[in-house]
């Protein structure tokens, strides 16, 4: 028989306060109001008051509405079905299809033991040079694009989607745009991949509380899957996005802001859904991509700091290209030490060097006169964006290793490279010039005279 | 079953009894599965008490039975420590694994060492011989190092040894000896002893000014940020700056006895580095497996956050221990600002006034009081036992201007500040050279160092007024000058932390190459002009670093000193 519990006692927010009894932490309840059924969580007990967050909102909710337990925690229904489906942050179909049966496991499982952890190793190829060769990604590992609104990232995050060559692609969509949502689904159709991916999708227009789930959906979908020994890639975007619905839920509650009305858990929270990536000893693997909007384009902002201190890495989006500066791929030496020799100092030198080069278009944005050695810096830095950090590059790793050497060799004398003599002996193109076959299309004035 | 559940917010329990409770003891709430969930009493109001819960809460209900206890947190000390991979509250995690399988188990907690392993005990003490807590009974080898058996630490007073294992093999919870305190009170003392994590352990004849340098073979910090045996010091950095990677090669080379590393609400992936690492790596020291001087408390992000600010305070205690056999220990937490924000959730949950950032007034006296625990002691039989701490601090933003920073700062010794431009130019390790600070004495003389530090900071002025008038506004001594800082930095205080000989230099090549470079930075250039000066310094510093990557004493070291020497000899004239 259905209990129900009727005295609702306050509704504020999208939390509503109900008297009830023989309720667990945590547990699913549902509210039947005139609009409906509406599924809520149980987020605090105290004595005989039950306070329950209400996925689709309270809007609509009255004093008079009823209210049943399920005695279970939230859960997503799991099997091969799910794949090529959409569904929202509740898990209900949004394709128009019908419900996905399957075995309900339970969202949030506890973490995985680090024993049972198998140590990172594969690297995953993207074909972009900026990640190959200067920040590889390697499976299981996670980490964020940070960008700004206007930023391609959900194309990069699509594009890296395709490309990486997983069994299963799950995207989580937390407050996009209706648009943003048709294109992912266009790209993945045009892919040929939609039949192994599995979106669920929360539009800026759906109920706040929704967003909060659908990385915990996301990821114990993938986590099965991965248990499976299937090499699962979990796309989310945005993950701004459902910190925001951390903090307003958080205000309702009337906790105590640590930081820019965030609550204090924030690195908690986040922690828990990026620590999902992982690669099982003896299964397969989840690799968490998210992207990550920061406000104001300021990185020291709550989301993208607190994101950047649990992540494996970070990729920065900038004017549509991958910055080598503060990008940063954590894993990267567990697998660019067994790629070509040559790698690691590859990825130092061109990196230090275009750091310098930025030095010296400063100077010369300031009208100091440019040195040799300046003007060739900024003939670097020039060849190096066009042939390596343009998003539009899509070559193999070891090609763009040979590019940066042909880079180099056309504007430096070796030992300014900074790189080790033997590495040097082996690499160096035989010509100092022209061994690039695209040729360079337009230089700056103040270095065309070098 | 003496109290109920009357409330549940996240973590935090309100049980109500009509018992007694003891502040800060342990309780366990029993959830109507059956699991018995452990938590902390962390307030008592009238009969209500306040208890953190050390596992996630889900299920728990109004009415639920609590089961409150009089004793502390507490982990277990005795043979078997070394090598153990625990959570924060000592369940060591490969026993959980075999229990559990991939996932960690709310409720399962198992006992922190093997109690079925045999240990080979040697008596130390003799029948008739009066004894104190901390007093040696007997030893056992593990591993490299000979373990004290002692006299429980909580046991007060002077006793009498009335009975003494003799030689043979013991498991951890045989008796081993009898003792009689003055009252005529029998007890009975096995391998194995109970100590509160929260309580310091200290017992000696006194504390001593720590002085012996720590080799860490970084050669930032040994030559310019020295850290001493028994000293505190941390390393406060933006993400991604470098602070695991330093704490990593620390635990590898620091020259200590015993390194504890408290994976503190950090990356669980780390540890599986650690993990498979360490076991494959030599000890330089001992040549044994690293593995064996080495404890891993691995509470990271995912995992309970009460359990969290519970596991430096583990990982402190088993220091401590290590300690009172007269061993040098390092304990490293990474990241003591993941602890901080431990407290400030349960003090946001207990709805006590926040401070600044929200967390508690009592952060700072936390802070301290953790860092206190660190030390070098005189043991009550003459020898000498150290704990060293080394922190890492993640500020919000990379601002070192807040709370866990600032009050870290006013209690360390040592202070390694990784600077986001210096991790963004891969100059690597990222402790910037001139905010940076340490108050002990290391491997280089304090005047060397401080020619070396002028250069440095001379350099740096001279870098930020080109900022404004460009080279060509640049005598050719500043510019040389600020040559000189770069040669330094570029080949000095950078290392390569992922090349196996740069990445570890010991003290004496440490002081070997130090000269050279004071040598070349003292040189009384006569450059033509500044490319010259360019051309020169570009070339010496590649010398420099290509013989910071040979092997000590090889003949591609051999070959690039003779250069070096050369050049200094002919101040870069003869090529
Ligand atoms: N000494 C070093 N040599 C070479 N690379 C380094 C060094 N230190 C750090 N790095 C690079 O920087 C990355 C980040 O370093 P690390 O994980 O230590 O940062 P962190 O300060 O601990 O960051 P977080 O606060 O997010 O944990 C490493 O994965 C590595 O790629
Ligand atoms: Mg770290």
């Amino acid at each position: 028989m259905r209990k129900y519990f009727d005295s609702i006692r306050r509704i504020a927010g999208n939390v509503v306060t109900v008297n009830a009894s023989d309720v667990g932490y945590d547990e699913l309840a549902v509210i039947d109001s005139a609009h409906g059924d509406s599924f809520a969580q149980v987020i605090r007990l105290e004595g005989q008051q039950v306070s329950l967050q209400v996925f689709a909102g309270s809007q609509g909710v009255s004093n008079n509405d009823r209210v049943r337990f399920l005695h279970r925690p939230m859960q997503a229904p799991f099997s091969e079905d799910l794949l090529g489906r959409v569904l929202d942050g509740s898990g209900r179909p949004r394709d128009g299809r019908g419900e996905v049966t399957g075995e309900m496991i339970d969202l949030g499982s506890p973490p995985v033991n680090p024993v049972k952890r198998h140590m990172p190793d594969k690297m995953v190829h993207t074909g972009i040079p900026m990640i190959d060769v200067f920040n590889s990604l390697v499976e299981s590992q996670k980490i964020p694009i940070f960008s700004v609104a206007g930023e391609p990232y959900n194309e990069l995050l699509a594009r890296i989607g395709l490309q990486a060559n997983a069994d299963i692609i799950i995207l989580g969509g937390m407050g996009l745009r209706h648009d943003d949502y048709l294109k992912f689904r266009q790209t993945f159709e045009d892919g040929g991949v939609l039949g192994r991916a599995i979106l669920f999708i929360h539009t800026a227009a759906d109920p706040v509380v929704e967003c909060l789930l659908v990385p915990d959906l996301c990821l114990a979908v993938g986590e099965q899957f991965a248990l499976q020994g299937k090499r699962v890639l979990v796309l989310l975007s945005d993950m701004t996005a459902f910190s925001d619905s951390l903090k307003e839920i958080s205000i309702v509650m009337e906790q105590i802001p640590s930081n820019r009305g965030y609550p204090g858990d924030l690195y908690t929270q986040l922690a828990k859904r990026y620590e999902k990536a992982v690669d099982f000893e003896g299964a397969g693997s989840m690799t968490v991509l998210a992207c990550v909007t920061m406000p104001g384009d300021d990185v020291t902002h709550p989301v993208p700091d607190n994101t950047g201190y649990i992540t494996e890495g970070q990729f920065y989006l900038r004017n549509g290209r991958i910055e080598p500066f503060g990008s940063l791929s954590r894993l990267k030496q567990q697998v660019n030490g067994k790629t070509r020799g040559d790698h690691r100092a590859i990825m130092d030198a061109c990196i230090q060097l275009y750091a310098l080069c930025r030095e010296s278009r400063e100077k010369r944005d300031m009208g100091f006169e440019m040195s040799a050695w300046d003007r060739k810096l900024l003939k670097y830095g020039n060849l190096f964006e066009q042939r390596i950090m343009d998003l539009s590059v899509n070559i193999p790793l070891f090609d763009a290793l040979d590019r940066c050497w042909s880079i180099l060799a056309e504007c430096f004398e070796p030992a300014e490279t900074g790189i080790r003599r033997s590495i040097v002996e082996e690499h160096w193109p035989a010509s100092g010039n022209g061994a690039e076959t695209e040729p360079a299309q337009e230089e700056e004035p103040a270095v065309a005279g070098s | 079953m003496n109290a109920r559940i009357v409330a549940v917010y996240g973590n935090l329990v309100v049980a109500e009894t009509d018992g007694r409770v003891v502040q800060n003891s342990v309780a366990h709430c029993v959830h109507s599965n059956g699991t018995r969930l452990l938590s902390e009493v962390i307030r008592v109001r009238g009969q209500l008490a306040d208890l953190q819960v050390f596992e996630e809460t889900r299920g728990l209900k109004i009415g639920d039975p609590v089961e409150l206890q009089d004793e502390m947190l507490s982990v277990v000390l005795a043979p078997g420590l070394l090598g153990q991979i625990y959570d924060g509250l000592q369940n060591p995690l490969p026993e959980v694994a075999k229990e559990a399988g991939f996932f960690l188990k709310p409720g399962l907690y198992i006992h922190g060492v093997s109690t079925t392993q045999s240990w080979e005990f040697a008596p130390k003490a003799a029948v008739g011989d009066t004894v104190e807590a901390g007093d040696t009974l007997g030893t056992v080898p593990e591993g490299i190092f000979t373990h004290r058996i002692m006299v429980p630490f909580g046991w007060q007073g002077a006793f009498k040894v009335e009975k003494i294992a003799g030689t043979g093999s013991y498991k951890v919870a045989d008796e081993i000896a009898v003792l009689v305190d003055s009252d005529g009170n029998r007890r009975t003392a096995t391998m194995q002893q109970n100590w509160p994590v929260k309580r310091p352990l200290d017992v000696s004849r006194r504390r001593l000014l720590p002085d012996e340098p720590m080799v860490t073979r970084v050669r930032i910090i040994d030559s310019m940020f020295p850290i001493v045996r028994g000293g505190t010091y941390c390393i406060p950095g933006p993400f991604g700056a470098g602070k695991t990677v330093l704490q990593q090669i620390t635990a590898r080379n620091a020259d200590v006895d015993i390194v504890i590393i408290a994976a503190c609400g950090e990356r669980a992936g780390e540890i599986v580095e650690t993990l498979r690492d360490f076991p494959e790596l030599t000890d330089p020291r001992t040549g044994r497996s690293l593995m064996e001087r080495t404890i891993i408390i691995a509470n990271t992000s995912a995992m309970p956050v009460a359990a969290r600010e519970a596991s430096v305070y583990t990982a402190a205690t088993l220091g401590e221990y290590y300690r009172q056999m007269g061993l040098n220990v390092l304990m490293l937490a990474d990241s003591t600002s993941r602890w901080a924000q431990a407290m400030r959730e349960l003090s946001g949950r207990l709805e006590e006034i926040p401070g600044e950032e929200a967390f508690p007034a009592y952060l700072e006296s936390r802070i301290a009081a953790f860092y206190e625990r660190a030390g070098i002691l005189e043991l009550r039989d003459g020898t000498k036992g150290s704990l060293t701490i080394g922190g890492t601090v993640s500020p919000a933003g990379g601002n070192f201007e807040e709370p866990v920073t600032q009050g870290t700062l006013k209690v360390v010794g040592a202070f390694h500040g990784l600077s986001r431009a210096r991790s963004d130019a891969r100059r690597y390790p990222a402790i910037d050279p001139l905010d940076s600070w340490s108050k002990y004495r290391g491997i280089i003389e304090p005047a060397d160092m401080a020619k070396m530090r002028k250069v440095l900071v001379h350099g740096n002025e001279v870098q930020q007024m080109m900022t404004v008038v460009g080279e060509e506004g640049t005598s050719i001594e500043d510019f040389t000058a600020a040559l000189k800082a770069d040669f330094f930095d570029n080949c000095y205080l950078q290392q390569n932390a992922f090349d196996d000989v740069d990445g570890a230099s010991p003290a004496e090549r440490q002081q070997f190459a130090f000269a050279k470079v004071a040598e070349v930075a003292g040189l009384d250039f006569d450059f033509q002009d500044k490319a010259e000066a360019r051309r020169k310094m570009v070339e010496v510093t590649d010398l420099f670093r290509n013989w910071n990557y040979a092997p000590t004493d090889s003949d591609e070291y051999r070959r690039l000193l003779s250069e070096i020497d050369k050049f200094i000899a002919t101040k870069g004239r003869d090529s």
